[in-house]
């Protein structure tokens, strides 16, 4: 396709829009689809074509609309308004189908409310294109711009010139690190090699977190884009999207994408009419949480055991098959598009000194709200939870917040006003992580989660390096004596004792960081570490303290 | 030089196995497409036996210590045949703080077996996931690839009972 033909598309579909009175987006995402999107969808449809409204309405399926809890979500869109339905069912679909979509006068009764800050505190840039874009059409996603930065790109810009881009956005990687991702795009570039590969870390492994798997169910050409963008770049013709197996949706949405991008010459052979050619393949993954590691990663795309390997050399020298390979999560392929057409001055603007633009967080947990959000780098925490998230459903008291998964730490109830960025979390002992945010109330009891997470590692631990391998059983054995109410003091001092040693000695960041749920916890929780050790009670009322240990220890 | 490798036909006449061979070639025999080509072994026969690994292996020509190695390390592959119903306990942390671990204990109580297992017989698997990424919809189970979300333990239960009493399907299941 050439840059006018993909013009075209975009003015064809516009147009196609403009025909319409009322767009009608319900929910196509896996959360609101097992919810019973599914028949909502199809009431929606039936109900338009009987009362032949087919003409002026137009009913599709949208990514993520953000508030899962309330699923499934139906959205009318009609002279310039926006209603959202909440937890829409057949029957009350075709109410909203025939009254509203169709005779234009809003279903009153139906409509929610009260959830006007979950969407007034955002600020959207990743999902920019939930509720607006059709993900399994791709006319819908080039009449929202979609390939329009790629086009951009390779015909008005050097690839040193995307890189400084990049590097003026200030962005840093999504997956959790926070490396800039400026500076990952010009080693790989600088990098010399007869072959360069791209890979998108898809292998969203941390429980609890969603973000990934949204983005890739909601706008797969985005970052479709983006990876191109990126083999542009850094001079790469081939890339591979690794995605986890539990997420069939989104690897049939992605391979969807795929297909009409090629045959629209948005990737393949002479992209939009130029010399660059960029192929992209899917890798599914098949159930291992060491795999979102970059090292283990490319062994796992190579069709080994994903085991990592001690680094240097970095992937960006020397990755998959031995050439210079670029990986990046999903968030920060998603985020290259916006950069590149708004230029990364834009996009710098936003958030805080370091941590520049915005992030999606996953909620969950004991929360009102539990959905998808995207804020601005910066935001406090407690503009997060209580704000856009709703609070504590149940009057129940705020204990902490779990960030970065089993490689993450618990925030407590102090450090709410913590504005959320890299250098802050790390800086109470947690980790930005992927986005995945969950909430936990006084029902929690901080060191089952410890054990929990450290279960967690204990069974992913890919079994290379002792540290991991034996660590990880030694410290959850002495989490659990503890949670039976059968632990001394000694018992802690070997445990902080294991913690340091898994930190300083493991190959890879899954051994390193396992014991960051135990060290965070510990940190800020220690009273209650002391009442199952002291007084052999669980504060929480989770653990089951053995009788035998009460009595020895009344 | 045979450049094309040739693998015999498996002696069984199983159809299945002609069907592994097209994902095969599609992949033109690449080891580096092992766990690809192990993804359609497992659709196709519902499992991993040690037969199927052979198979694999001679047709990439990797050895079959390789093989195992790799069908062994992914949680996703099964080395035992499933029960005629699976049901997946997501054990995510928003599931896990929402209770997921104690439906996942009745469940064990209940049947009598531990996650990964499957019943006597061979009615009902249970299994555990990682994370289904429907946080919020948690805790969620998975009754046959049937997301049920914001699920009790008794209604869990009730859901499984049907399986193992047995009367509920009465033809083959499918492999």
């Amino acid at each position: 396709m050439s840059t006018e033909a993909r013009r075209e598309m975009q003015e064809t579909e516009r147009e196609r829009l403009e025909g319409k009175r009322c767009r009608v987006a319900v929910c196509a995402a896996a959360g609101c689809l097992s919810n019973g999107g599914q028949a909502v969808r199809e009431a929606l449809e039936r109900t338009v074509k009987e009362k032949g409204g087919a003409e002026s309405v137009e009913v599709f399926g949208t990514g993520c609309l953000g508030l899962c809890d309330a699923g499934p979500l139906v959205q009318v869109q009609a002279e310039g308004e926006t209603r959202l339905y909440e937890k829409v069912d057949p029957s009350t679909a075709a109410r909203i189908a025939a009254e509203d979509a169709i005779a234009g006068t809003p279903a009153k009764d139906l409509l929610g409310g009260g959830n006007e800050a979950f969407f007034a505190r955002q600020r959207k840039i990743v999902l920019e294109n939930s509720g607006r874009i059709d993900p399994e059409r791709i006319e819908s996603c080039v009449a929202e711009g979609a390939y329009e930065a790629l086009q951009k790109a390779v015909t008005e810009m050097t690839p040193l010139d995307v890189i400084q881009q990049v590097t003026a956005s200030g962005l840093r990687g999504r997956g959790g690190g926070g490396y800039p991702t400026g500076l990952k795009w010009s080693t790989v570039y600088k990098a010399k090699g007869t072959r360069k590969f791209v890979i998108c870390n898809a292998d969203e492994g941390d429980p609890g977190a969603f973000m990934d798997r949204s983005v890739l169910e909601g706008d797969p050409h985005r970052v479709l884009e983006g990876m191109a963008i990126a083999a542009f770049a850094v001079g790469a013709d081939q890339g591979y999207v690794y995605v986890r197996g539990e997420y069939p949706l989104a690897i049939q949405r992605l391979k969807t994408a795929i297909k009409q991008a090629e045959k629209a010459q948005f990737l393949g052979g002479r992209i939009l009419d130029t010399g660059f050619s960029f192929r992209v393949d899917i890798r599914i993954g098949a159930g291992a949480f060491v795999c979102g590691e970059e090292t283990a990663l490319i062994a796992s795309i190579e069709g080994n055991r994903g085991t990592p390997r001690p680094r240097p050399p970095y992937p960006a020298m020397s990755g998959l098959w031995g050439h210079p390979t670029l990986i990046n999560n999903v968030e920060t392929f998603a985020s290259i598009a916006p950069i590149v057409r708004n230029g990364g001055a834009w996009y710098a603007s936003i958030g805080t000194e370091k941590s520049k633009g915005t992030k999606v967080f996953a909620l969950a947990g004991k929360i009102a709200r539990t959905g998808l959000v995207e804020v601005p780098m910066g935001v406090p925490l407690r503009e997060i939870i209580f704000d856009i998230g709703g609070g504590i459903p149940g009057g129940r008291k705020f204990k902490a917040a779990q960030t970065g998964g089993p490689s993450g730490g618990c925030i407590p109830a102090q450090y709410l006003d913590l504005p959320v960025d890299y250098e802050s979390l790390a800086g109470v002992g947690s980790i930005m992580g992927s986005g995945g945010l969950i909430v936990m109330d006084e029902t929690s009891c901080m060191v089952d989660v410890a054990k929990y997470f450290m279960e967690f590692c204990r069974d992913e631990s890919c079994g290379k390096c002792i540290p991991c391998r034996a660590g990880t059983v030694q410290m959850w054995g002495l989490l659990d004596k503890i949670t039976r109410g059968e632990a001394t003091r000694r018992d802690l001092d070997l445990l902080e004792h294991l913690a340091d040693l898994l930190k300083s000695t493991s190959l890879c960041g899954l051994g390193q960081t396992a014991p960051n749920p135990v060290v965070s916890t510990l940190r800020h929780f220690r009273d209650e570490y002391l009442a199952h050790i002291d007084e052999r009670r669980c504060p929480a009322g989770v653990c089951t303290i053995s009788p035998a240990a009460v009595e020895v220890h009344p | 030089m045979n450049l094309v490798p040739q693998t015999p036909p498996h002696p069984s006449g199983d159809k299945r196995f002609k069907l592994l061979d097209v994902a095969i070639k599609r992949h033109q025999f690449r080891q580096d497409a092992l766990i690809e080509i192990l993804h359609t072994a497992q659709e196709l026969f519902g499992y991993l036996d040690n037969d199927v690994l052979i198979y694999v292996g001679r047709a990439v020509r990797a050895p079959l210590s390789r093989v195992y190695g790799v069908a062994t390390f992914y949680n996703f592959f099964s080395m035992k045949p499933p029960g005629e119903h699976t049901c997946v306990v997501c054990m995510g942390t928003a599931c896990y703080v929402k209770g997921a671990g104690q439906i996942l204990q009745a469940l064990e109580q209940k049947h009598g077996i531990k996650a990964g297992e499957t019943t006597e017989d061979g009615k009902v698997s249970l299994v555990t996931a990682r994370c289904l990424g429907a946080c919020g919809l948690a805790p969620a189970v998975v009754f046959d690839g049937e997301v049920a979300g914001k699920i009790g333990t008794e209604a869990t239960l009730e859901r499984v009972r049907p399986w193992s009493e047995g009367s509920s399907r009465t033809e083959e299941a499918q492999p």
